[in-house]
């Protein structure tokens, strides 16, 4: 047995620190308004894919707690939790597991125009990965096949800095940026790539118009590009949304747009009508030269995706989906469906 | 898969536990259905416009949720103030309608 002699100066400093971290979160717990208590909120799921004949089960959570330290620094993170239950050909079920950190970034509201941001955060890059990727917001229970461009990591997450805000604002337009850089890190928990980059966005409250330009340069290895851009439209008073982004890595490329409705309107939420919501994607992967780093199908493929929604109360929703995918390396039929919760919650009681 | 399936369980009840105990459905906020005040006011103007910025910004990407104590609602403006890069003008009118 070896017992390591260590200098007592070291307990004393950690209990230092920890009694310094506790003071400074005892205090910040004090100072924060009374509408301002921490929170849990999240998704969990059980979902289902069948591709050709062969159903993967994944029940899943993704926790997201928000923790405001004063009213301009907010303390955010997200993980995402889930198993796979899938067949292997001959030998019945196996099982693998996923835990991986979402999200783990402090923002700082310096003015009214912008917020300085650190840590592991979501990359800005076009829509999906920062808006919609979601279980409890995405209206499929895949992402897009372009979803891997641009984003920096397998998780969509990159470890470094950001300034982002809203450059201009009135009633009939908005005007926002992102500016962002990012380091190496292979980290199992911080993987990330290092690139510098850009997103500018436009918003027209009057004809419910959204549009944006991102661009992202990777200054690691063979350094490389990555642009996109998207356009979404969800026109005042209809419950119709059509949204789409475009993306452009070295060497692939692609786009997809959804368009969805309500039958019916909020009004008639109680109805099993206006609980019903039909959707609709399609997406299209062009391939330049084989790349198994950007995350596209390896030959050129275009999918049909027709989904169809219903929401038992505005927590709990049920998803089902076709999709035909039509690819030079096999046609199949892809089925899913998946039943999604959405949770929030303070972290603790409040007064 | 026990674990997972254990901590959705805990969560869906700590979900429940916590939303009834914070609050009573009265004083709860339902961003889907909230009280408008009277337009003369200006807390009404703030109110009115906040669900203007709500509907706007928040519901472009996800459906509302059900209600909320009114203990988080600073938070919730907090994060969609970083999410939706809204301006201080529009986080201010979004808290005063989630939390009047």
């Amino acid at each position: 047995m070896i017992f390591r002699h260590t200098p007592s100066w070291p307990h004393v400093s950690r209990f230092r620190i920890l009694g310094f971290a506790a003071t400074l979160l005892f205090g910040a717990v004090y100072s924060i308004r009374a509408q301002d208590t921490p929170l849990l909120s999240g998704g969990a799921g059980f979902l289902t894919q069948t591709t050709a004949g062969n159903t993967t089960y994944i029940p899943t959570v993704a926790p997201v707690l928000e923790f405001p330290i004063t009213d301009r620094l907010l303390i955010e993170s997200k993980a995402n939790l889930l198993e796979s239950a899938f067949p292997r050909p001959g030998r019945g079920y196996d099982t693998s597991h996923y835990v991986a950190l979402a999200y783990l970034q402090g923002d700082f509201q310096a003015n009214s125009h912008a917020t300085l941001t650190g840590g592991y955060f979501y990359t800005p890059f076009n829509t999906f990965n920062e808006r919609l990727s979601p279980i409890w917001i995405n209206s499929f229970t895949d992402g897009p096949l372009i979803s891997s461009i641009g984003v920096g990591s397998s998780s969509g997450s990159i470890l470094g800095g950001m300034i982002r805000g809203n450059a201009f604002h009135n009633a009939s337009a908005s005007i926002t940026y992102d500016l962002y850089f990012s380091a190496n890190s292979a980290k199992e928990q911080f993987s990330s790539t290092r690139l510098a980059g850009t997103r500018v966005g436009f918003y027209f409250p009057r004809t419910g118009l959204e549009g944006g330009v991102s661009f992202n340069r990777v200054l690691q290895g063979t350094h490389s590009s990555n642009t996109g851009a998207h356009l979404w439209w969800t026109p005042p008073g209809s419950r119709l949304r059509f949204r789409s982004e475009y993306a452009h890595a070295v060497h692939s490329q692609g786009y997809w747009f959804e368009l969805g409705s309500q039958l019916a309107g909020p009004a008639d939420s109680a109805r099993f009508i206006a609980r019903v919501e039909p959707v609709f994607r399609f997406q299209q992967t062009f391939r330049s030269k084989p790349d198994a780093t950007d995350g596209l199908p390896g030959a050129n493929t275009q999918r049909a995706d027709f989904g169809l929604n219903y929401r038992l109360r505005n927590e709990l929703r049920i998803n089902t989906s076709y999709s035909r995918r039509f690819s030079t390396t096999g046609n199949a039929n892809i089925w899913q469906s998946g039943l999604v919760y959405r949770f929030l919650f303070p972290a603790w009681r409040s007064k | 898969m026990k674990l997972l399936i254990l901590s959705i369980c805990l969560l869906v009840s700590a979900n429940h536990a916590v939303a009834q105990s914070s609050g009573s459905p009265q004083n709860r906020p339902t961003p889907n259905k909230p009280v408008v005040a009277q337009n003369s006011t200006p807390q009404g103007n703030d109110r009115e416009d906040g669900q203007q910025v709500f509907h706007r910004n928040c519901s472009r990407c996800h459906h509302e949720p059900q209600g909320f104590p009114p203990a988080i609602a600073g938070t919730v403006a907090h994060h969609m103030r970083v999410r939706a890069n809204l301006s201080e003008k529009e986080y201010q009118a979004l808290l005063s309608f989630l939390n009047p």
